[in-house]
């Protein structure tokens, strides 16, 4: 059974990136190499995709994985309530983002997240914890509405691709999904093999897969 | 560790352990027992309490967040009473059992610190947080629209 959900998942990677357009179709892509559900590819895994466009593409689906995790997209909500838990529930206590997508007066997020986990509450914490604006809204989002998002700077926080791949490989709060602390499962990978997905992600031209083609 | 409560400089042991919620701390270091422990988790918000006049669940805050800082309970929120609130609170005779009023009046003064006069959308954001097993929602926000000076009915 499992191995059999790790080959879907190889397949799916490969033939989710069949984009381009023209004349003649395009030859299928290699497929990747099989991982379990909690695990990321490496960079290296995608070399055998010759063209560098359809491997950026690759990589960014991969991306992807962590990206669309209910860890980090629980925070991205694309209305003003965050939401919580694998089912993506809404947050309870109900909290809304606030001016400054950190809560309201009485209802801030540090009124009760801390700057790290909590052992013995539950409740989770990570230093800066907040909301991310409503324009990097990713609840409900394609990976390639994601992907357009993160490479606009007036939708990112102002940021260029080399802060994108330092701030996925080290920010604390973006770390938070590797380690969410109680029971919580945490994105696939490590926030370390993350970085590494995006950062040749941008090596390799920064492209989106199309938003028909996932 | 020392902390400001209630404008009184404290010092707690050196066995204090950092992690200690800030409510135990209040409660059972300092003897304030006006603040109450409710769910223990940060749901339902009877042990607010204000950390450099920031609303915070003290069983969910480490006592060493706290460590050089000021906190205000609701022994502290005024010297006799007189706190607008407070006095919004008994003019309209808001508790019932009375158990999560001090969370209640703490999250009420700390909006009003930042909201002089709040929109009822303002109230009902701000006070989600804070239950009531007795229901005293409406005297509740009738008391913060008073102490804010506005018709204690809603608009």
């Amino acid at each position: 059974m499992v191995g059999a959900m790790q080959r879907t998942l190889g397949v799916c990677a490969a033939i989710a990136v069949h984009a381009c357009g023209g004349s003649s179709p395009p030859a299928p892509l290699p497929p990747l190499r099989p991982v379990a559900a909690n695990e990321l590819r490496a960079p290296a895994d995608f070399a055998s995709i010759a063209d560098r466009t359809q491997r950026s593409r690759s990589l960014f689906l991969e991306a992807s994985r962590v990206l669309m995790h209910p860890r980090c997209v629980n925070c991205h909500p694309a209305g003003d309530v965050p939401h919580q838990g694998m089912q993506m529930m809404l947050h309870d206590p109900p909290v809304v983002r606030g001016p400054e997508d950190a809560g309201v007066v009485g209802m801030e997020c540090l009124t009760c997240h801390q700057d790290r986990n909590q052992p013995l509450t539950r409740v989770p914490g990570a230093p800066g914890w907040h909301l991310a604006p409503i324009e990097m809204a990713w609840v409900g989002k394609t990976a390639a509405y994601i992907c357009n998002q993160i490479k606009d700077p007036a939708r990112n926080g102002g940021k260029t691709l080399a802060q994108i791949v330092e701030h996925n490989a080290h920010d604390e709060l973006v770390g938070w999904g590797w380690k969410p602390g109680a029971d919580r499962e945490p994105a696939p990978g490590t926030q370390a093999q993350f970085g590494a997905i995006v950062a040749a992600w941008v090596e390799t031209g920064a492209a989106c897969p199309e938003e028909n083609k996932q | 560790m020392k902390i400001r409560v209630n404008g009184v400089d404290q010092t707690l042991d050196d066995n204090v352990d950092p992690d200690m919620p800030l409510l135990w701390a209040i409660r059972d270091l300092l003897g304030l027992t006006g603040t109450k422990y409710g769910c223990g988790e940060a749901l339902c918000g009877s042990c607010t309490v204000h950390l450099d006049g920031h609303a915070v669940r003290s069983c969910v805050t480490p006592v060493r967040r706290a460590s050089g800082r000021s906190v205000v309970t609701i022994e502290g929120l005024s010297k006799d009473g007189n706190h607008p609130v407070q006095k919004a609170w008994l003019a309209l005779r808001v508790p019932q059992c009375g158990f999560c009023q001090s969370g209640q009046i703490m999250s009420a003064a700390a909006l009003l610190a930042a909201r002089p006069r709040p929109t009822d959308d303002e109230i009902d954001t701000s006070m989600a947080g804070n239950l009531c097993r007795c229901g005293t929602y409406p005297r509740i926000r009738a008391a913060i629209r008073k102490a804010a000076g506005l018709p204690e009915d809603a608009t």
